[in-house]
């Protein structure tokens, strides 16, 4: 059944290396507004963003909470329906796959969730878990399953499978469970997986192992990452290049250390000296901000940073938001003013 | 003479499965507008201290031994016969009262007033259906029994000092913000003027930017009150930043102590050693994060000798069969291990 | 990874076997710390054995022509001077009614028909309950609307009033009766419970987990939504036995099912003959006591049981 299920990737394999592309993507939610009438206000959740990943990269989505990075990973799997852009995996539309055709399409984009508590169903064992993408794509034989669920537990350090396979998740640690997740996640040989915060609720000495565990497997079976996290230290740790979202716009993108020792825009600089440091000698100087995140609810046509920004001006305020630019190296800024 | 002490002080929690020894023999000392920083995963107990301290303990948990003695013998205005009786008895040594023997009518008035404890998530302990001003009015009245102009009066300088707009002390929780509302928990736990606070995770859920500022508001004050604050944290990096010294917690043992910057140059328990490499940092070089192996103990039936032996890169024979005691590395550095990191 | 593939495992199919096996033994563990539960149960088997005593009692010492709950009539008593509804003896445990039948074996014969019927009409609820929750929870919209305006009804809907018009119109046996108290029921406040279960279960990220999968709705509903509202389905189940008892009791009391013999039949029985009033009640005791108390302890042992797995079911309740 192995044989089958990398028949289908090979024409893939071949195609371009750059894996996601997105352009202009938008995902408004309507307002309530009351029974009868139609909801005129809308949350902008992502607002016109665009990126690229590459094949065997990891795109940090890094934001606040709110800031619409969730949102983002949820279109590109498709649990969520984009209002309006494009979105293309190897160059195919996925943005308009009718509902029928979804299931092709999730053999090769998967999702791990933050919560390892919630996110496996408490009544099924770790087998029925991990065997779930296989099952629903009719992939083997429930003895084939078995031995191929077998093997990418002990992939993802379970071992031996055969103490893990047949226990329920509440008899397993966090660590165990987020796991058992990426298991699940990997186990139908996926080319694109969105991660949602995967290490945000794990214990440090929990969570380096899960990290290394993702990285190991990226290069085992060449996939690429869009790795959501509010981290910027793990952000740091897991991704090739990084992009900061502010109410749902990507504001600053470009490589990793290059955001994160040089940010460009205002906001990535204050949400950088903001973030503690576990050296007590080195003393931080944070850039302090005006007031808190604004309602993304039908923002106004300047630049969504404007009410806090440090070096705003009235150019900022008369135009739209501005688009993201490159400064070089494709370090991309968001900014009127730098 | 210190603020606190706390010795040997070990609790259990009675389950069906058995006794979780939650902490064991941890002792601890805090000097008045010091700032401690307690550090470990969750499970190794260093919330189940906090509730030990001020005794708000479930009905399962059973205090097993130890002292804590606390500056507070003032406080608990006491008539002079009962104050003597209560000496010989062992309970108050000169202006310390040891709060594990205090009868639960004097705790009350060393909760809020002694020591007061802003709780995990507890921008959410703050109830819905009231105004903010009203439930600190009502927290200040049952402890002090201040007038309503006079309490109200209070609120107001104690949102100036939080930083938060006393113009809108009359509104509900909900119309604050996530911060707001933990600035006001804040400003709830100082209403009465302890000389403790014990922030257990006071920014866990808040994002960054917030968490900074909230973080350097309480540090602020801190130094204005000259007060003391016991910090609870999984975050290492929250804890170097604030703490004038650190604890580091694992299974229920207070494994090292000492002030942070030597915790964090020179740590000498392995799990110490291990906990400060796992941790990413966005300053300095990348470096390779190291693995600790294995997970935390079961504390139903927690590993004989040093409970860090299984996971330890350093274990010897010695460590598998007998206790390591806090041992002196250097001034106010206490460690617990047979094969401490030398470095 | 060849060496991994030549391993053998435990088979599927025996291993959740041996699951579903301690997890029963874990859910008893649980059940037996609940009082109230295990008085149900004893309830419940002390019926369930009472009932198994029937067959076997006319198939060994009982003559038929004597001890038929329905057309039996025992002569000797009157030719030994006494009459009927003869009080308890060695002959009668529980005396004679006014026809001259025993009214042990009646109560014996009855236990089995309330059984099935409280069994039956309550599983038809529950079945019905539980997808419909399932259904409207998972979907929303037009299908959930659509449910929950029946469930409106239906909660509403006058049963007892109904089933008098419904008797008169057509023959109501045990088995119709078993299927429109389900129905009714099952339609009813049982979907308005379970769909707010369900509803939370919908939101998990397992269920988003499982759609990133490429999992169908139908796949979704089956594996994730229903085996979580199964509990609490279950523990409804029970709640519902008393209810279909208690209707059929007060159906029977008025002679409106077509039943040879049932608890209520009896009470009717004692009422009809004029035994329910004035000292009559306290003499002739038999008559409509064993037959009350069966109704109400029956009904009572279901509730109970139920109450004993709500611990389980909920696990906030259950003492640390």
């Amino acid at each position: 059944m192995r044989v089958k299920s990398q028949g289908d990737l090979m024409t893939t394999r071949v195609a371009a290396e750059q894996l996601i592309r997105v352009q202009n993507l938008r995902k408004l939610f309507p307002v309530e507004k009351g029974l009868f009438r139609r909801s005129r206000s809308f949350i902008h959740a992502v607002d016109d963003v665009s990126f690229e990943i590459q094949a065997d990269d990891t795109l940090g989505l890094v934001g606040e909470s709110g800031c619409g990075k969730t949102t983002t990973g949820k279109l590109l799997v498709r649990l969520l329906v984009p209002t309006s852009g494009r979105m293309y995996l190897n160059g195919r539309d996925i943005a308009t796959i009718p509902a029928l055709g979804l299931k092709q399409f999730h053999r090769q984009v998967q999702m791990i969730f933050q919560d390892p508590y919630e996110s496996l169903n408490p009544r099924l064992t770790i087998f029925d878990i991990v065997a779930e993408p296989l099952k629903v794509q009719r992939i083997g034989t429930v003895m084939e399953r078995e031995v191929r669920v077998a093997e990418m537990l002990e992939m993802v350090g379970l071992a031996p499978a055969e103490s893990f396979l047949f226990r329920y998740p509440h008899e397993l640690s966090g660590g165990q469970r987020q796991r058992v997740a990426i298991a699940r996640a990997m186990i139908i040989n996926p080319r694109f997986i969105v991660a949602d915060e995967p290490t945000s609720m794990l214990d440090v000495s929990i969570r380096t192992g899960v990290m290394k565990l993702m990285k190991d497997l990226q290069k085992e079976f060449s996939i690429s990452y869009l790795y959501i996290t509010h981290d910027l230290a793990v952000a740091r740790y897991m991704c090739d290049r990084i992009a900061v979202m502010y109410l749902g716009k990507i504001v600053e993108m470009g490589p990793t250390e290059d955001v994160i020792q040089s940010p460009l825009h205002p906001y990535t600089q204050a949400l950088i000296s903001a973030v503690p440091i576990p050296d007590p000698t080195l003393k931080r100087q944070p850039i302090q901000l005006k007031g808190d995140v604004p309602s993304p609810i039908d923002p106004k046509p300047r630049c969504r940073f404007y009410d806090r920004c440090p070096i705003a001006t009235e150019h900022c305020n008369t135009h739209d938001h501005p688009p993201l630019e490159d400064k070089g190296g494709g370090h991309y800024v968001a900014c009127y003013e730098v | 003479m210190n603020l606190l002490e706390v010795r040997d002080l070990t609790m259990h929690y009675r389950t069906k499965k058995g006794d979780v020894s939650a902490v064991d023999r941890v002792s601890l000392t805090l000097k008045q507008g010091e700032a401690l920083g307690l550090v470990g995963e969750s499970g190794c107990g260093k919330s189940s201290l906090a509730i030990t301290l001020l005794r708000l303990l479930p009905e399962n948990a059973q205090i097993r031994g130890g002292h804590v003695f606390y500056r507070c013998k003032d406080l608990l205005k006491l008539p002079e016969e009962e104050a003597r009786w209560y000496e010989r008895a062992g309970v108050i040594k000169e202006d310390h009262v040891d709060l594990l023997k205090l009868p639960e009518r004097h705790m009350r008035k060393v909760r809020w007033k002694g020591i007061s404890m802003v709780f995990q998530a507890a921008m959410n302990s703050l109830n819905p259906v009231y105004r903010v001003s009203e439930q600190i009015v009502e927290a200040m009245q049952t402890h002090n029994g201040v007038g309503t102009p006079e309490a109200r009066k209070r609120v107001a300088e104690l949102f100036e000092l939080v930083g938060l707009n006393p113009n809108r002390m009359d509104q509900y929780p909900h119309e604050y913000s996530g911060g707001m509302r933990q600035r006001a928990v804040i400003a709830m736990a100082l209403a009465c003027d302890p000389s403790l606070i014990i922030a257990d995770e006071p920014t866990t859920a808040l994002d960054v930017i917030v968490q900074d500022r909230i973080l350097n508001k309480l540090d602020e004050i801190r130094h204005q009150l000259n007060m003391s604050v016991i910090y609870i944290s999984h975050d290492i990096a929250v804890i170097a930043e604030v703490s004038d010294k650190v604890g580091i917690m694992y299974a229920g043992k207070l494994v090292e102590m000492g002030p942070t910057e030597v915790i964090f140059k020179r740590p000498r328990h392995p799990y110490t050693a291990a906990l400060m490499s796992a941790f990413p940092s966005i300053r300095g070089e990348k470096h390779e994060l190291t693995i600790v192996p294995g997970e935390p103990p079961n504390l139903l039936q927690p590993p004989s000798g040093c409970r860090f032996h299984p996971r330890c890169p350093h274990a010897t024979a010695i460590c598998q069969e007998q206790v390591p005691q806090l041992q002196p590395f250097g001034e106010e550095h206490y460690a617990a291990c047979w094969n401490p990191v030398q470095r | 990874m060849a060496a991994i593939a030549q391993r053998h495992y435990e088979a599927p199919w025996r291993a959740k076997l041996r699951l579903f096996l301690r997890g029963l033994s874990i859910n008893w563990e649980l059940f037996k710390e609940s009082r109230v539960g295990l008085i149900g149960l004893a309830i419940i088997v002390f019926y369930g054995l009472l009932s198994l005593s029937y067959p076997i009692l006319m198939a060994t010492i009982w003559d038929h022509e004597i001890y038929n709950p329905v057309s039996g009539y025992d002569p000797v008593v009157v030719q030994q001077g006494g009459q009927h509804p003869a009080p308890p003896s060695a002959r009668h445990w529980l005396g004679t009614d006014q026809h001259g039948r025993d009214v042990f074996s009646q109560l014996a014969y009855s236990a089995r028909s309330e059984f099935f019927l409280g069994v039956m009409a309550a599983l038809i609820t529950v079945i019905i309950g539980t997808l419909i929750a399932a259904a409207s929870a998972y979907y929303g919209g037009f299908v959930d609307t659509f449910f929950m305006r029946v469930a409106d009804v239906a909660v509403l809907f006058p049963v007892i009033a109904f089933l008098i018009v419904l008797s008169a119109m057509f023959d109501l046996t045990l088995y119709s009766l078993a299927v429109v108290l389900g129905l009714i029921y099952g339609f009813g406040s049982i979907t308005i419970v379970l769909k707010s279960q369900a509803l939370t279960i919908k939101v998990k990220p397992y269920i988003e987990a499982a759609k990133v999968s490429g999992g169908s709705s139908f796949h979704i509903i089956f594996t994730h939504i229903i085996p979580n509202l199964l509990p609490l389905s279950f523990l409804y189940m029970m709640f519902n036995v008393t209810n279909a008892i208690f209707t059929e009791a007060v159906l029977s009391f008025f002679g409106l099912i077509n039943i040879q013999m049932s608890w209520g039949m009896m009470v009717e029985l004692a009422n009809i003959g004029g035994y329910l009033t004035g000292e009559a009640v306290t003499r002739y005791w038999w008559l409509f006591f064993p037959a009350a108390t069966s109704i109400t302890a029956l009904c009572a042992a279901f509730y109970f049981v139920g109450r004993g797995m709500d611990e389980i079911v909920n696990p906030r309740l259950r003492k640390i």
